[in-house]
């Protein structure tokens, strides 16, 4: 439903009502940026002192590119392996042996379940009995997000496999393949156009995901940029969380415009008979038959 | 096992922090998504900008940047206080974040749940001359809640999942903040974590049900 129905082209009175509603949300916004300004300035944080760290090249190259690289790099390894860990696992779900299917489905299913930052607490504190001493930050927070969202998109990609519609592998199967090449051959190409949508919105809550290193003192741009910066440059923390806030929004903003534009490309692909996957934790309903994977298989946001 | 039974209580104590803080979330945030989502379907366009802008910087945020913000920024540098005991102040601060952040959720939600209800509906409402809030909570939404009970609940999942980062937000009492402690001085334990792991299924995994057969009973019939 198109929300610009829930009101009538006004007339008259209505014209007037709106006028009064603009009026006071008008207001409304400009009491709370005026609340935000009168509350920075009474502590003095439109100082010019504590702005002017983000004006020098140094502070960019030393302290926020830095913790870029190590989240960037912790996001790019962890979605690689939990590529990997979800194509595996969703196929493994997928098969026709019980001692296949019910140890992925634990996995699966278990691994969703528990807290992300638990996880990579455990990971943290159990690496070093392990493997004897080290800095294990590392580890720890891109096995808990391989873990982690690699059991989300195993979901993601047995519903993608699902949602090719039944005649596709029927006919392979009458054809004479073997069900590896009905998978191999028929039924992933398909599946993959409908997964990309929502394999790419899971990246976006991966990549956010990467600032639960702060907690364990990986060295990401939450770190540097939260912790370090504001410890030299005594002062800064608020210019700080907000050139991050920026940086962060700026990635995912762009991450989710791509799933968005690959959503709208696989709906109307005619290089795959399935619908896109909905993305874990999208709550659309209604539309062509969306497959949502999992009852509550949502990520950590 | 025997580690497990010996700081059972104050693991217990500490996942109790945790309900705490998602019953709040759960109702807080509830309320501001609803507010979210009428500013963000509102005849006002002033409203409407303010209420995109506001979920898609909230959600494109990292929870663990919006708690430690709200404890490092808000609490300490902008002198924003609950209460004046450290603990229940940390506490709020948490729960205020963990709401706000829910709520982006919660607005997303239920504006797909607002997609789903038929143009119709809005037709007729307005041809018995409902004005734009009359429609909105007398037809739209409760059509609109209905059909998002589940995704709601799946929401409501992640957020009580969420309150164990409370930590960044320097709330040390929570189940997280007390594993951790524990780690500290017994090493990473397996029956702790698989405790604290089964305490959040139990109450994540009724959630799940409870939800799942509410949204079977509410939906609407078409």
């Amino acid at each position: 439903m198109n929300t610009s129905v829930l009101f009538d082209v006004p007339g008259p009175r209505a014209r007037i009502r709106n006028g009064i509603l603009t009026v006071i949300g008008v207001i409304l916004v400009a009491a709370v940026l005026y609340g935000i300004y009168a509350g920075f300035d009474a502590k003095n944080q439109w100082d010019g002192r504590i702005w002017e760290p983000f004006l020098r090249a140094e502070t960019w190259k030393v302290y926020i590119l830095e913790g870029l690289k190590g989240t960037l790099v912790a996001a790019a390894v962890a979605a690689v392996l939990a590529m990997v860990f979800g194509a595996v696992f969703g196929l493994a779900r997928l098969s026709d042996h019980k001692w296949i299917r019910i140890p992925a489905g634990v996995v699966v299913e278990g691994f969703r379940a528990i807290p992300l930052l638990l996880l990579i607490f455990f990971i943290f504190y159990l690496a070093p009995t392990i493997f004897g001493g080290g800095d294990y930050a590392f580890i720890a927070v891109v096995s808990g997000l391989m873990l982690y969202n690699g059991s989300v998109l195993a979901e993601v990609v047995r519903a993608g496999v699902l949602a090719v519609p039944k005649g596709q592998s029927e006919a392979a199967y009458s054809i004479g393949m073997r069900k590896n090449q009905v998978m191999r051959l028929v039924l992933l190409p398909q599946g993959v156009t409908a997964m990309m949508p929502a394999i790419v919105s899971q990246l976006v809550v991966l990549l956010k995901d990467t600032a639960l290193g702060y907690i364990i003192a990986y060295v990401d741009l939450l770190n540097t940029g939260f912790k370090i910066l504001p410890a030299v440059f005594f002062g800064s923390l608020i210019p700080a969380a907000i050139v991050i806030g920026i940086i962060y929004i700026s990635l995912n903003v762009a991450l989710s415009t791509l799933a968005n534009w690959l959503e709208k490309r696989s709906r109307r692909s005619r290089k795959t008979a399935a619908p896109p996957v909905v993305p874990p934790g999208a709550a659309v309903l209604g539309g062509p038959t969306p497959v949502v994977p999992g009852a509550e298989g949502v990520s950590t946001m | 096992m025997d580690e497990l039974i010996q700081y059972a209580p104050d693991l217990a104590r500490g996942f109790l922090e945790n309900v705490k803080l998602s019953l709040v979330g759960v109702v807080c945030s509830l309320i501001l998504g609803t507010v979210l989502v009428a500013m963000r379907v509102s005849p006002t366009p002033v409203l409407r900008a303010a209420g995109t802008i506001y979920v898609n910087v909230v959600r494109n945020t990292p929870l663990t940047l919006v708690l430690a913000f709200s404890a490092l920024g808000l609490s300490d540098t902008l002198g924003l206080a609950f209460s004046s005991v450290p603990r229940t102040n940390s506490f709020w601060l948490v729960a205020m974040g963990l709401s706000c952040y829910t709520a982006a959720f919660v607005c997303e939600a239920l504006r797909a749940g607002i997609n789903t209800v038929p143009l119709g509906q809005a037709e007729a409402a307005r041809a018995i001359g409902l004005t734009f809030f009359q429609s909105l909570t007398l037809i739209i939404l409760p059509q609109a809640f209905r059909a998002v009970v589940a995704p709601l609940g799946s929401v409501m999942i992640a957020m009580i999942k969420n309150t164990t980062v409370a930590t960044a937000g320097g709330f040390l009492a929570d189940a997280a903040a007390v594993m951790k402690e524990t780690f500290d001085t017994t090493g990473a334990s397996i029956p702790i974590f698989l405790g604290i792991v089964v305490a959040f299924m139990a109450v994540t995994l009724p959630v799940g049900f409870f939800t799942g057969w509410l949204a079977r009973r509410l939906a609407v019939a078409r």
